[in-house]
C-alpha cells in the first residue's frame, strides 16, 4: 500500500473539493440529536473502562481505511474490549441516532470503514482472542478483532488451516474478512469467505444478539449467514465466529510460466481450467507488472514476457506430481517459453514472493495508486485487457495487471501521481470506465473488495431500481434506524438517476413509480 | 406438460401481481418432487415446472444459466456429456425433479461436507418476488461481492421469499477417478474415525456409517486416488455408484424403516446416543444424520440446539423444522415481508405466519 504523504493527502481532499463528489450509500439517521459534547459525555457514562478518542491527533489514524484517497474524522473512536461494552454503545448511539461505523484493521480498499463526521468509529482490534480450536470438528472460534492469519498459525499444529488468504492476510480481521466476504489467491479451489464461515454472532443495531448459521453445515429457516457476510458492516456488528478448517495439504507446488501475448496466456488459463485441472490458484501479471516485482524482490521471472501465469497445486505428493506434469505439457503447448516448476519450499515461495509483494512494487513506480477489483467471465480475459489497455493510453496513466486469472477477477492498479493537478480525478475515471467494461462484458464491479463508497456509482451500471429498492428493504429489516454504517454499499436511487447512470430503457427510468429517496 | 422450452417470465409475473392484488395465497409446484420437504400450503397452485431450458452452458467458463423449470435430469445429462457436474451432488426425488425446486430446497447430496452445498455453488438468480416484479442478484461470474448476496440467501428458502426464473450455477469437471472403501465399524467408533479420517489431507468426497459399516469414498487423479486407498485400507466397494445414489435418493433400506424420519444436523463429531432408540445413519461424515423413530419433537430439538445444530422431522405435509428464537424468528417476518409484502409466497411451507 502506498499512503500518500500528508502533502499529497492535502491535494486529494483539495481535489476532491473541487470535484465536489459526496458518496450518497445506505441512508443514515439524519444525524445525531444532541451535541458531540453531550454524545461524549453519554458515551463516557455508559462504557467508563472503554477507551474513547475524540482529539483530532488521536482520530487521524482512523480517518481512512486501505482506500486513502477518502478520508474523514470521525466525531470519536471507542475502542470496547467485552460484548457487554459493544451492546452498551450501539444502545447509546441508537438513542441519540449517532452513526456506528465498525472497523477491523483498515485494509479495507473501498472505504467501507470510512468515518462519518458525525459518527463514531467502532474498532473492534481489541477482540482479538482465538476462543477456541475444535480439531475432531474441524472449526475455530474466534473473536472478530483476529488477524486472518492468525488462524491459520492457532490451527496449524493440528494440521488445520484457514483456507481464505487475502494478500493482507498479516493485518486484515476476520471481521473485515466477514464484512467484505473475502478472497484471497487460493479462493479458486477453496472458495471464499461465505464458503469457510459456519456461524457468526452479531449484534443489532438494535442491540439484540444473534447467531447466525449454525455449528452445524445448515441452520434452521433462511441462510441469514449469506446475506450478512458481504454485508460491509450494515447489517450487524460481528462479535464471534466459528470457521471451518480444512486438513493441510501435504505438498504445494508452483508453476510460473511466460507468455509472449496475452492471448496466449488467457487461453492457457481456460484450457487449464475447461480440462478439468483444479488448480488451488492460477494467477496473472502483465508485463509492467513483471518488471515491477522483479526490480522489487527478484524472484528470477523473466522480464521480458508479455504475461506470466502462477499456477498452484496442492494435495498428496501422488496427485500433485501427477498434475504439474500435465499442466506443463498444457501450457507449453498453450505457447508458454519459459516454465518454471517449483521442486523445494524454498523456492515456492520465492516464485510467489514477486506475486506477493506486486501491490507495494506497483506502489514504487508511482506515488499513489489506484487498485480496482472488477470480475468478467475468463473467456473475455484478452479483449478485457487489451481494452484496458487502450484506456490506460486514452487517460495517459499506466495501468498494470495483477489479477486472479483462474476466476477472472481483474486488479488493475492504475498509476498516477496525485501532485499533479487532476490526476487523481483521472484515475478515478479511468477506474469507472473500467468497471463499465467489466459490466459491458458480463461481469460485476467488485469481486471481493466490496463497495464502500468508493464504488456506490458503478453499482447504478450493475443493478435496477428494484433491486436496489430490495436491498434497502433488507437493510430496514437489520437495522430500522440506519445507525449501522450508513452511506455505503448501496447507492440511493436519486444518485442513480442524478448520475444518469441507471439503466435506461427506450428512455424511461425504470420503475418511475418508485420513489428515488 | 409439454417438453419445449419457453420463456413463461411474463405469463408468471402477471399471475404474481394479480395474486398480489387480490391477496390471493401461491402455493409453488416445480416437478412436485418434494412436498414432503416442508408443510403443506394452501393456495391457488402455481405451476413453473414450464418455464423451462438450459439458456447459457460454456464448458470452459464452469458455468451454467438455466430457467427455474428445466428437469434436473437434463442438467445432468449435458454437464455429464462435458465431463463434468454439479458437485454438490443433489437428489433429486424423482424424474420430474427441476432445477428450481432443487434450489429452493438447498439440497446437496453426500459430496457435501467435501465440495459444498447447493448454496455455495449459486451465482446468481433471477426471481419474482411477492409483488411480480423481476429482480436479478449475483451474476455469471464466479466472484461477486457488490450489494448483499440475495441468491444465496434465498437459496434454500422454499420459494417463501421468492419464484425461481433463472439459476446460475458454478460446475466442475468431474473427478476422472472414484473408489469407494468399506470396512466393519462398531456405531460407538464410527463417528470419530469419520471425524479422524475428514482430518487428514485425502481426497474425499463422500463418508458416511450405515450402522454397520463405514463408507468411504475417494475422488481425484488416478494416481492420488491409489495412493489414498492404499494408505486407509479396507476393501472396495462393487457397484459404489448404486450404493451412494440410494444414499442420495434416500432409497437406502434404512430410510424403509418404519417411522417418522428426522434429519439431524450437527457438528460433525458430535457423539451417539440420539435420544430415543434405533441407530441412526450418518452421512457427512458426521455432520448430518438420518434418524427414525417416534419421539417428542422437543426432545430431539433440544439434544440438536444443545450440541450446536439443529433438527428436521421429515412426514410428508407435517414437516417440522427447528423452532426459532423469538428474535430470530422476528428477524425472518420482517426479510419475508420484505420481498413478499403480503405473504402470497408459499406461506407456511417453512413455518407458520412465514
Ligand atoms: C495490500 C492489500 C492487499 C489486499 N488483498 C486482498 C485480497 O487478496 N483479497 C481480498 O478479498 N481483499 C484484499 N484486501 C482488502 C482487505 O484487506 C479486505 O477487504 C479485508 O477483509 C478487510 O479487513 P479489515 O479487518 O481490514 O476490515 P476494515 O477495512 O477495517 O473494514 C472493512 C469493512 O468491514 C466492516 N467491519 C470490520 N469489522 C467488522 C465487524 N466486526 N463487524 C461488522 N463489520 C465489520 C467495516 O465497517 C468495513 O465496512 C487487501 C488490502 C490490502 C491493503
Amino acid at each position: 500500500m502506498t499512503h500518500p504523504s500528508l502533502g499529497s493527502f492535502r491535494r486529494v481532499l483539495a481535489a476532491r473539493g473541487e470535484q465536489g463528489d459526496r458518496p450518497y450509500g445506505t441512508p443514515g439517521t439524519g444525524g445525531p440529536s444532541c451535541s458531540p459534547r453531550e454524545i461524549l459525555r453519554r458515551l463516557r457514562g455508559a462504557v467508563p473502562g472503554c477507551p474513547l478518542l475524540s482529539h483530532p491527533e488521536e482520530l487521524r489514524p482512523y480517518e481512512c481505511d486501505g482506500l486513502t484517497a477518502y478520508r474523514q474524522i470521525p466525531l470519536a473512536v471507542a475502542i470496547p474490549e467485552s460484548v457487554a461494552q459493544v451492546q452498551e454503545i450501539l444502545r447509546v448511539c441508537r438513542t441519540l441516532r449517532v452513526p456506528v461505523i465498525p472497523r477491523g484493521a483498515g485494509t479495507g480498499l473501498s472505504g467501507g470503514a470510512l468515518p462519518n463526521r458525525s459518527g463514531l468509529v467502532l474498532s473492534m482490534t481489541r477482540f482479538r482472542k482465538i476462543l477456541a480450536v475444535d480439531p475432531l470438528n474441524r472449526t475455530a472460534r474466534v473473536e472478530p478483532g483476529v488477524t486472518n492469519r492468525a488462524i491459520s498459525e492457532a490451527t496449524s499444529p493440528f494440521g488445520l488451516f484457514y483456507a481464505p488468504d487475502p494478500s493482507s492476510e498479516v493485518a486484515c480481521t476476520i471481521g473485515g474478512n466477514i464484512a467484505e466476504n473475502a478472497g484471497g489467491l487460493h479462493c479458486l479451489k477453496y472458495g471464499l469467505t461465505v464458503h469457510n464461515v459456519l456461524s457468526v454472532k452479531i449484534l443489532t443495531a438494535e442491540g439484540e444478539w444473534l447467531v447466525l448459521g449454525s455449528e452445524a453445515y445448515d441452520a434452521a429457516g433462511f441462510d441469514l449467514l449469506a446475506l450478512l457476510i458481504g454485508s460491509e458492516g450494515l447489517l450487524g456488528v460481528v462479535v464471534e465466529a466459528t470457521v471451518r478448517l480444512l486438513p493441510r495439504p501435504p505438498l504445494a507446488r508452483l508453476i510460473v510460466a511466460a507468455f509472449p501475448s496475452v492471448e496466449s496466456a488467457s487461453t492457457a488459463v481456460g484450457k487449464l481450467i475447461g480440462e478439468g485441472f483444479a488448480p488451488a490458484g492460477l494467477e496473472m501479471m502483465d508485463n509492467l507488472a513483471i518488471r515491477a516485482a522483479e526490480a522489487f524482490v527478484h524472484a528470477g521471472y523473466p522480464v521480458e514476457a508479455a504475461a506470466l501465469l502462477l499456477c498452484e497445486f496442492d494435495g498428496g505428493p501422488e496427485e500433485v506430481d501427477d498434475q504439474i506434469e500435465l499442466a506443463e505439457k498444457r501450457l507449453r503447448e498453450s505457447g508458454a517459453d519459459f516454465l518454471r516448476s517449483s521442486s523445494s519450499e524454498e523456492e515456492r515461495l520465492l516464485l510467489w514472493k514477486g506475486r506477493k509483494s506486486a501491490f507495494p512494487a506497483a506502489g514504487r513506480m508511482a506515488p499513489d495508486y489506484y487498485c480496482m477489483d472488477g470480475t468478467i467471465p475468463r473467456r473475455s480475459l484478452p479483449e478485457a485487457l487489451l481494452r484496458i489497455a487502450r484506456l490506460s493510453e486514452e487517460f495517459r496513466l499506466p495501468v498494470a495487471n495483477v489479477f486472479h486469472a483462474g476466476d477472472g477477477n481483474l486488479h488493475p492498479l492504475i498509476l498516477y501521481d496525485a501532485s499533479h493537478p487532476h490526476e487523481l480525478q483521472q484515475a478515478e475515471r479511468l477506474g469507472r470506465r473500467i468497471l463499465e467494461l467489466c459490466v459491458e462484458l458480463g461481469g460485476v464491479i467488485t469481486g471481493e473488495h466490496g463497495v464502500g463508497v468508493e464504488k456506490l456509482g458503478s453499482m447504478c451500471l450493475q443493478f435496477r431500481a428494484p433491486e436496489l429498492a430490495q436491498f434497502h428493504r433488507i437493510k430496514e429489516a437489520f437495522d430500522p434506524d440506519g445507525i449501522l454504517n450508513p452511506g455505503k454499499a448501496v447507492p440511493l436511487l436519486h444518485r442513480c438517476a442524478e448520475l444518469g447512470a441507471m439503466h435506461v430503457h427506450q428512455g424511461a427510468l425504470p420503475f418511475p413509480e418508485i420513489e428515488r429517496y | 406438460m409439454s417438453l419445449q422450452d419457453q420463456d413463461l417470465t411474463d405469463a408468471l409475473a402477471g399471475e404474481v401481481r394479480r395474486a398480489y392484488d387480490s391477496g390471493t395465497p401461491l402455493s409453488l409446484v416445480g416437478g412436485e418432487t418434494k412436498p414432503f420437504l416442508g408443510r403443506s400450503v394452501t393456495g391457488r397452485r402455481l405451476p413453473l415446472g414450464e418455464h423451462r431450458g438450459i439458456l447459457r452452458y460454456e464448458p470452459t467458463e464452469l458455468v451454467l444459466t438455466a430457467r427455474a423449470g428445466t428437469p434436473l435430469s437434463q442438467i445432468h445429462g449435458l454437464l455429464a456429456s462435458q465431463d463434468q457436474w454439479l458437485p454438490f451432488e443433489p437428489p433429486s426425488f424423482g424424474a420430474s425433479a427441476t432445477l428450481g425446486g432443487t434450489i429452493a430446497c438447498g439440497l446437496s447430496g453426500p459430496a457435501r461436507p467435501f465440495t459444498g452445498a447447493a448454496r455455495d455453488f449459486v451465482l446468481g438468480v433471477r426471481l419474482l418476488d411477492g409483488r411480480g416484479e423481476v429482480l436479478r442478484f449475483g451474476g455469471e461470474v464466479i466472484k461477486n461481492v457488490a450489494g448483499y448476496d440475495v441468491s444465496r440467501f434465498v437459496t434454500g428458502a422454499q420459494g417463501t421469499l421468492g419464484i425461481f426464473l433463472e439459476i446460475s450455477l458454478k460446475v466442475s469437471p468431474r473427478p476422472p477417478t472414484s473408489a469407494t472403501l468399506v470396512w466393519e465399524e462398531a456405531p460407538e467408533t464410527a463417528v470419530r474415525r469419520l471425524c479422524r479420517l475428514a482430518a487428514e489431507p485425502f481426497p474425499l468426497s463422500a463418508a458416511c456409517h450405515d450402522g454397520e459399516r463405514l463408507f468411504l469414498r475417494l475422488s481425484g487423479s488416478k494416481a492420488g486416488v491409489q495412493a489414498a486407498a492404499n494408505r486407509i485400507g479396507g476393501e472396495r466397494l462393487a457397484e459404489p455408484e448404486l450404493f451412494w445414489q440410494s444414499v442420495r435418493e434416500r432409497t437406502h433400506p434404512f430410510f424403509a424403516r418404519p417411522g417418522p424420519l428426522w434429519r439431524l444436523s450437527v457438528p460433525p463429531a458430535t457423539q451417539p446416543p440420539v435420544p430415543g432408540a434405533g441407530t441412526p445413519f450418518i452421512d457427512w461424515a458426521g455432520a448430518q444424520r438420518w434418524w427414525k423413530g417416534s419421539i417428542e419433537p422437543a426432545a430431539l430439538w433440544e439434544w440438536a440446539r444443545s450440541r450446536g445444530g439443529h433438527a428436521t422431522l421429515l412426514d410428508a405435509g407435517r414437516s417440522c423444522l427447528q423452532p426459532l428464537e423469538p428474535a430470530l424468528l422476528s428477524l425472518h417476518r420482517r426479510l419475508k415481508a420484505s420481498f413478499d409484502p403480503k405473504g402470497i409466497l408459499n406461506p407456511g411451507r417453512l413455518y407458520d405466519q412465514l
